[in-house]
């Protein structure tokens, strides 16, 4: 491939769309939506070039492009993929891409609701992509703002106003990411005086001996804010409030892939540069994990509406990735991986087809609907593809990811395992429960105007369905990458004895 | 000594007694000459400054010094009174027969601050902060017929005459303590005697008292939300940007440069104020239901960033509290410009004139959005870099709390900024007509909104400006 920045024009590609998008007038609505999904298309398509042509046997970062940015911090424009960052910047463009078609019945300020989303869907790209702090956190940030904005114009406003969730989502995150930033400068200080020079790559960072109390320091600021966007139990408050405010693109993204940036977070910076501080607070991880296998599942037990229940069982399947984390051995960390990417397409399929359903009855409580399948067989499909994936039905892709977690998280928390597959049932209770009250039973008359979905609104279901399918059925695929990541993660910060806390 | 590189300071007094007399030559219809006048004179200065931005040179034995520090505060100065005769151009017809002197008036306090700048000594100092003071009395009061406007010019009158006495008290002090009145002199005789005086103590806290009132840092910050929002919008503006801008250089200079560290801790005690100012200034600004009031809260806890950088007194910290005075012009005459031309329009800075702005208006939204934003130090934008800058020198120089509250508090700072966002986004307003706006109003809102965006993008360039600025305190 030589020097053709492929990295960067997949970043760049939404961004000039958004531009472009400012410039055309309001009324040029067709022309709006058709630049969206164009540009979200380019990246898709860059992105599975990228995913295909890696090349597993060398592992290690790849692609790789690097400018100096700002030199007395020691920052460059790096960016990079490997095993760990490639199938998340795949599920990225699949979520990006979908998420253009399922909001494609936005009538009202088209404009805006297009550049925004697709500047959420840039600085969600340039998290996974980049491989210097400075700017993953610049990144990470860039993407709070677009949602506010998209949730308090676009939203809803059911059970909480979608100012309030609005407000709540975003104050949540930026306060989480205050505890990042000092951890992030304080590391930043500490790494300047060890090297004698700044410096802001993630690699470098890495090779470095930082003193054990101060691993566990900055891990815990980072810890907290990582899994604040993760929704550890107890931060998790805001995300159930803020996807029932969102609208159907953002509840896709944010759920999609925008908390796997947390998990992403505390295994490319967390894990990698302060290896000993992570085995210090996994077990706490661990513990808290718990809390939300089984606390959220509890709560999704009593919910009405369905985006309630969707978010609050993400919450709840955000455990599993933690407790695959906590385990802190190659195999958990690839079902951690795994899971982030499974639970990604799910829970973003879920909310395309809640966001369909929405727009058409104008209503998400489970007790008005009943016998949708007689009327909407298309979109039956797709709830029972989410459901039974968010399940971890074997055949799809999450099962893979769930297994993976189990039997790794089995060798350093036995008691812990149990409980959370016992988590499972609690979700196989809800998840039929919704899906048969919704879709099945007999066919209700006033439900007989709704039109099943077709035209776009089948891409969203074609492009999430076929993924959780592909990678249920051909897990090699997304998983030998993900174990060459991981492999070499670990490789490189040698062997880890969890403990020390308890 | 070549008096060629004080050509700035001479050609701005010219520049003000030209304005002055001109204006009153001009026959009413033609006053709005004055104003393109004082645009190419402060244009003209600006090259001046900028082509002499590296040479180096010291007057009268310390009095008086010329250097890159002093520069980049000058072209600070310069730009944001450019900026702010910009948005302007519409808001001076308020002043009726007497805007020509109301760029007079601006110039003057320019000067002031260009001396305060460039001072090596405390009656220099002085001076300097009298001519810019003085000025902004009668700026304040300038719209006649408006009680607050009075009210405010007055109240700072009064403040700042009292403030004023506190710091000439301080600077006596020092003198008695160290016997002159030259910073390099001061810092002489200072680092020879070991024991610490009393009088040295109370001399320093009653400097910190005296410029603190000028930076607005809390708890002489009580004067800032009356006297903010009575003030006419572009004299905030000013008074916000610049004459804080000035506070610091000096407080940087003192306190760099004639006080040495070993005999009171001043690090500690500016930490402390810092600290304060920033949780205040952000809590009192939550419930704030008035644009220009919400700034001004707003713009005490920026007070207290900026002065993390005098506190952590190191590379970074220094560097961080020039970048971050300088995206300051940019951010926060944004948001003034703004505020001016709803004025303008609507006649009100309450927060229901927002209404809708979105809507009606949606670049002046988006500058506001954006240059908020950056005072929330949300990256990409300008306010992000400097927060960094910042308080990477805190937590080098060991104020790792200092660090800790003050990234806390800028995140609760991002609900009031984000609240004036949802009122101009969701709001609802009977009245859709769309905003005239002037061409060199859109052309301010345009510099201040690419400036914001192209320092946090890029902060390169404006770093290396402010490296250069501060080698000589290091």
């Amino acid at each position: 491939m030589g020097d053709f920045p492929i990295l960067s024009i997949t970043l760049l590609i939404p961004v000039l769309g958004a531009i472009f998008i400012m410039v055309l007038s309001q009324e040029q609505e067709k022309m709006i939506k058709y630049t969206a999904a164009v540009s979200t298309l380019i990246s898709l398509a860059l992105s599975l070039f990228v995913f295909f042509s890696y090349d597993q046997t060398r592992a290690g970062m790849q692609f790789v492009e690097s400018i100096p940015w700002v030199k007395d911090l020691g920052v460059s424009y790096a960016l990079g993929v490997d095993g760990i960052s490639l199938p998340l910047l795949l599920l990225t463009n699949l979520i990006g891409f979908s998420a253009v078609y399922a909001s494609w019945q936005v009538e009202e300020r088209v404009k805006e609701f297009f550049s925004l989303l697709l500047l959420l869907i840039t600085g969600v790209m340039g998290t996974f992509l980049t491989t210097d702090l400075f700017i993953f956190f610049l990144f990470y940030e860039v993407v709070v703002i677009p949602i506010y904005l998209l949730v308090i114009i676009y939203g809803s406003s059911k059970r909480v106003t979608k100012e309030y969730a609005g407000m709540k989502l975003t104050i949540y995150l930026l306060i989480g990411s205050a505890f990042l930033l000092v951890g992030l400068i304080a590391l930043f200080i500490k790494a300047q005086t060890i090297l004698g020079y700044p410096s802001m790559d993630i690699g470098t960072l890495a090779g470095l001996d930082f003193p054990v109390s101060f691993q566990i320091f900055a891990f815990t600021l980072m810890a907290l804010g990582f899994g604040t966007l993760l929704s550890m139990f107890p931060f998790h408050a805001w995300s159930p409030d803020g996807y029932a405010g969102a609208p159907t693109a953002v509840s896709m993204i944010h759920a999609g892939v925008l908390k796997k940036i947390g998990g992403y977070g505390l295994i490319r910076i967390g894990l990698f540069i302060l290896p000993a501080g992570a085995q210090y607070i996994a077990p706490i991880i661990a513990v808290l994990a718990i809390g939300n296998v089984i606390y959220a599942g509890m709560i999704c037990l009593s919910q009405k509406d369905l985006k309630y229940i969707v978010g609050y069982s993400s919450v709840s399947h955000m455990g599993y990735v933690l407790i695959g984390f906590a385990s802190l051995n190659l195999i958990s960390l690839n079902g951690a991986v795994m899971m982030m990417f499974a639970h990604g397409v799910m829970s973003a399929l879920f909310f395309a087809m809640i966001g369909s359903l929405y727009h058409k009855s104008h209503t998400r409580n489970v007790a008005d609907f009943g016998g949708l399948a007689h009327q909407m067989p298309r979109l039956a499909t797709g709830f029972m593809l989410a459901g039974l994936a968010s399940l971890g039905l074997p055949g799809t892709v999450n099962f893979i990811g769930e297994f993976t977690i189990f039997v790794g998280a089995f060798r350093n928390y036995q008691l812990l395992t149990i409980i959370a597959i016992l988590g499972i049932i609690i979700t196989a209770v809800y998840i039929l429960r919704t899906l048969g009250n919704v879709l099945f039973g007999p066919r209700r008359q006033e439900w007989d105007h709704l039109q099943d979905i077709r035209g776009t609104e089948m891409v969203p279901l074609l492009v999430l369905g076929g993924a959780i399918l592909l990678g249920g059925i051909l897990p090699y695929t997304v998983m030998d990458l993900i174990n060459s990541g991981v492999g070499q993660l670990l490789h490189q910060i040698g062997p880890i004895q969890i403990g020390g806390i308890f | 000594m070549s008096y060629g590189l004080l050509a700035p300071e001479i050609l701005t007094a010219c520049l003000g007694l030209i304005v002055l007399m001109v204006g009153l030559m001009l026959p009413q219809r033609e006053k709005r000459a004055v104003g393109i006048l004082a645009v190419f004179g402060l244009v003209i200065i600006l090259v001046t400054v900028l082509l002499g931005f590296n040479r180096e040179a010291v007057f009268f034995e310390g009095v008086y010094q010329i250097d890159i520090f002093g520069n980049f505060f000058k072209v600070l100065f310069l730009c944001a009174a450019l900026l702010i005769f910009f948005m302007s151009s519409r808001y001076v017809e308020f002043f009726g027969q007497r805007k020509s002197e109301w760029y007079s008036f601006m110039i003057f306090a320019t000067l002031g601050m260009m001396v305060m700048v460039s001072s090596g000594d405390l009656m220099t100092l002085y001076v300097g902060l009298e001519l810019m003071t003085i000025s902004f009395y009668i700026l304040s009061a300038y719209l006649l017929n408006d009680g607050l406007s009075a009210e405010a010019g007055l109240k700072y009158l009064i403040m700042g005459a009292l403030s004023s006495a506190v710091l000439l008290f301080g600077m006596s002090l020092i003198y008695a303590a160290s016997g002159s009145t030259v910073f390099t002199e001061i810092y002489r005789a200072l680092s020879v005697s070991y024991n610490t005086q009393p009088v040295l103590i109370a001399g320093i806290v009653l400097l910190i008292a005296g410029l603190g009132f000028k930076i607005s840092a809390v708890p002489f910050h009580m004067w800032a939300p009356d006297i903010y929002q009575g003030a006419p919008t572009p004299v905030t503006a000013y008074l916000a940007v610049a004459s804080k801008a000035a506070g610091f250089a000096a407080l940087v200079r003192v306190f760099m440069v004639a006080l040495p560290l070993n005999h009171f801790n001043w690090s500690l005690a500016l930490a402390i104020l810092a600290a304060l100012t920033i949780v205040i200034g952000n809590l009192t600004a939550l419930p704030q239901k008035n644009v220009k009031r919400l700034l001004a809260y707003s713009s005490i806890a920026q007070a207290g960033y900026i002065l993390v950088g005098l506190v952590a007194a190191n590379s970074y910290g220094l560097k961080g509290l020039l970048f971050y005075a300088m995206l300051y012009v940019f951010s926060n005459v944004g948001a003034f410009a703004v505020t001016t031309i709803v004025e303008v329009e609507t006649g009100s800075t309450d927060l229901e004139a927002f209404n809708g702005l979105g809507k009606r208006a949606p670049m002046l939204a988006a500058v506001m959005t954006v240059c908020l934003l950056s005072l929330a130090g949300i990256p990409p934008l300008a306010g992000f870099a400097g927060k960094f800058y910042l308080f990477s020198g805190a937590v080098q120089a060991g104020y790792l709390w200092l660090a800790f509250i003050g990234l806390l508090m800028s995140m609760i700072s991002v609900f009031y900024y984000l609240n004036v966002a949802k009122t101009m986004y969701i709001g609802k307003n009977e009245d859709s007509s769309a905003f005239s706006v002037s061409t060199t109003g859109r052309m301010a809102l345009w510099i201040c909104l690419l400036g914001t965006i192209f320092i946090g993008i890029y902060p390169g360039p404006l770093a290396r400006a402010a490296e250069m600025a501060i080698e000589l305190f290091l």
